[in-house]
């Protein structure tokens, strides 16, 4: 990327939008969680996503992140998802299912006395893998499961 | 449907458990209406904050791929019981709520 670039662009225009919140979190990735990541919620592609989110679309597989979810989900619009993590100094968990509109469903940022676990409940268009990413002390840490969805969750 | 929330805390042990169900429609904005064919227009919680002690123990960010009436459920240390628990959500349309829960034994 062209980090001027976007430092002159946030420069240039005053206007405090989330949008320019994410592009100047190219450089800063705290910077795009001060404010609700638009670019990253309407990312249609996942390492876009990861990369507006997280500054960083390289996430290793590691057996310390254990992602749960149903094996058969029989309504894509109500998948309990719950991630676990034993890093230390966890950040961040973010849920992604790549085969959505928008893979990136959901994001949690923890506080030092929070545990690495958290469980939400998203929807899955169908049959996919939910990714799951921990950011830890400034890297990031992901593993998946598969969920067989035999009705979708998302559009009519 | 506007600001209703149901929060259960506890302590299990020397940590709190908390779990939580925000009643919300959660629109991806993808929908059609089936009578008139026209989209449902996105409406859905984009940021939650859970807060003990003027601390934010746990923020979600969100987006419509979060089902409807979400629910989340995490674990912390520090508080004890009696302790107040906060969780306010901001959603797309400006609309907001929250609500407090005492954790309990």
């Amino acid at each position: 990327m062209q980090p001027q670039r976007r430092t002159l662009l946030q420069a240039s225009m005053a206007v405090g939008t989330v949008a320019l919140a994410a592009g100047a979190g190219l450089l800063s990735p705290r910077a795009v969680l001060a404010a609700w990541p638009k670019q990253a919620f309407e990312a249609r592609k996942l390492p876009e996503a990861l990369n507006a989110l997280l500054g960083n679309a390289q996430a290793s597989n590691s057996d310390q992140v254990t992602v749960k979810a149903p094996d058969i989900a029989e309504n894509g619009a109500v998948v309990s998802v719950t991630v676990t993590t034993t890093l230390p100094n966890v950040e961040s968990i973010s849920v992604f299912v790549p085969v959505n509109a928008f893979p990136l469903a959901a994001s949690y940022e923890l506080s030092d006395v929070t545990d690495g676990f958290v469980t939400g409940r998203i929807k899955m268009a169908k049959t996919s893998d939910v990714i799951a990413v921990v950011k830890a002390g400034g890297k990031l840490y992901s593993a998946k499961k598969g969920v067989k969805v035999t009705l979708g969750g998302c559009g009519g | 449907m506007k600001n209703k929330m149901k929060i259960r805390a506890w302590m299990d042990k020397d940590k709190t458990m908390v779990k939580a169900i925000i009643f919300h429609p959660m629109e991806t904005g993808m929908r059609k209406d089936k009578k008139t064919g026209k989209k449902i227009p996105a409406h859905f919680i984009t940021e939650v904050n859970c807060v003990h002690n003027g601390k934010t123990v746990l923020k979600c960010l969100w987006g419509p791929g979060v089902s409807k009436n979400p629910f989340i459920s995490f674990r912390f240390s520090g508080a004890k019981a009696g302790d107040t628990l906060k969780i306010s959500w901001v959603d797309n349309k400006g609309n907001s709520g929250s609500k407090e829960a005492k954790i309990s034994a």
